[in-house]
């Protein structure tokens, strides 16, 4: 027992001096490179592809003008007139999809806590349909093991974990607080889901597609975490 | 009547087990050194992490008790460059965090180190308070100690607590779906960042006492370094 504690101590101290060592530079990069890919295992454990988020009551939505919108275009993206989402990649049957015939597969509405990375929370709730249910409608082949989510608000997109994707309140949301889903907050169809932070849900959507390796994102080619699981 | 004074003045009876035990043996003084930079770097990317959203309070109804809303921690107390740099410091230091703090508390349980260490509410309540007087002056002379005082026994068993509690409300922040539970016990995710929080004000605070009087006792620090005369 004594002898596994101080190999243990020892471990930890080792990685310590590692971190007083280099502050910046490869080594240091590396360590922090290592530590998400274990976070990522960690929160991938942790994350339970049945379990709900809680809905809190109505009296918690967050009013209109205080749920906070962003876009990285330099303008509000509009979308095109003949706006169309393609689901495609590793599946039976490459689709595309108006608004209209989304509107006409099951209507799931959620009232759920939003999590940004910077920390503030907001509530709303969306309308929409599950990515599951796309799925099941496209015919995922074996090999789809990540969802990539890409956008007409130059460029920007998310890759996903199968599960989380898959998670029942991972949703297409076409509605927000029971309206039509505003320009600001990513019309006409964005991504929603319970389980991952406010950046992993693209908004402003155009292509959904089920690939063997995950691709990365805007925010997380710049450093931010890939996983990013609540 | 008599009788009463006289126990309070007793000491506690030396523990056997204690006999030929540095005063701070190996592992505590390794878990307590690292911990000097890894508190350093959780509290220094926390600060950086909280620069990004400095409120408190889910938005359009940020808590109205809070008098600091808005106003971002300095920038020489915080630690990663940015948002992305410093959660991922504090994601990665955090393990070593809780690591070092279970080994700590694993081997106080093992070799009953706790008992000489902990706050026990029974044997040293009065002797804290006795302290407590003598330092505002209101008492002249200390009360008699054994290994350490009451009151020094409140404040690390405190700050032991406050470290428990900061890295339940963090793993509540991290993950306050999968483990709503825990976010739930802490009134909720912004409930949980409040006592986070809360928990790094108080070990500051904690800290900054703790300097202070080990400045006034610098054989304390020997120990600490050292390991101390053999009981």
């Amino acid at each position: 027992m004594a002898k596994m504690i101080s190999r243990r101590e020892m471990l930890g101290a080792l990685a310590a001096s590692m971190v007083l060592a280099g502050c910046e530079g490869p080594r240091t990069a590396n360590f922090l490179d290592e530590m998400e890919r274990l976070n990522a295992r960690f929160q991938a454990l942790l994350f339970s592809p049945t379990k709900l988020a809680p809905e809190p009551p109505e009296s918690e939505v967050t009013p209109d003008d205080d749920f906070p919108s962003y876009f990285v275009s330099d303008m509000m993206p509009f979308p095109p007139a003949n706006w169309t989402l393609k689901v495609g990649g590793m599946v039976e049957r490459p689709a595309v999809y108006t608004l209209y015939q989304l509107k006409q597969m099951a209507r799931f509405d959620q009232r759920i806590r939003h999590h940004c990375v910077e920390g503030w929370s907001a509530v709303a709730s969306w309308q929409g349909v599950r990515v599951s249910d796309i799925a099941k409608r496209v015919g995922l082949k074996p090999d789809a093991r990540f969802v990539e989510f890409r956008s007409f608000d130059s460029g920007y997109y998310s890759s996903w974990d199968m599960p989380s994707a898959m998670h029942p309140q991972t949703i297409l949301a076409y509605g927000m607080n029971g309206d039509d889903l505003e320009a600001d907050h990513g019309a006409p169809l964005r991504l929603y889901s319970a389980v991952k932070l406010g950046y992993k849900n693209v908004k402003y959507l155009t292509e959904v597609n089920f690939l063997p390796m995950r691709t990365g994102g805007y925010w997380e080619n710049q450093g931010y975490e890939w996983y990013a699981g609540v | 009547m008599s009788a009463q004074p006289v126990r309070i003045q007793r000491r506690e009876p030396p523990n056997p087990s204690f006999a030929g035990r540095r005063a701070q043996p190996l592992i505590i003084r390794f878990s307590h050194w690292i911990n000097v930079p890894l508190i350093v770097i959780m509290a220094g990317s926390g600060l950086q992490i909280l620069a990004a959203y400095p409120s408190f309070g889910p938005r359009g109804a940020l808590y109205q008790w809070y008098p600091f809303q808005g106003e971002a921690p300095p920038s020489w107390l915080r630690f990663g460059g940015w948002l992305a740099g410093a959660r991922h410091w504090h994601f990665a230091i955090a393990w070593f965090f809780v690591i070092n703090g279970a080994i700590y508390l694993m081997y106080e349980m093992a070799t009953g180190e706790w008992r000489r260490r902990l706050f026990l509410p029974r044997r040293d309540t009065s002797n804290a308070f006795r302290m407590f007087a003598y330092y505002l002056r209101l008492r002249k002379a200390p009360p008699p100690e054994d290994f350490y005082n009451g009151l020094q026994r409140l404040a690390y068993t405190s700050a032991i607590v406050f470290a428990i509690v900061i890295v339940l409300s963090g793993l509540a922040i991290y993950k306050p779906v999968q483990l709503f539970w825990l976010a739930a016990l802490f009134g909720g995710y912004d409930g949980a960042r409040v006592v986070h929080f809360v928990c790094l004000v108080l070990l500051t605070l904690f800290a900054l006492n703790h300097i202070v009087l080990v400045a006034l006792h610098p054989r304390t620090l020997v120990a600490m370094v050292t390991g101390g005369k053999r009981g």
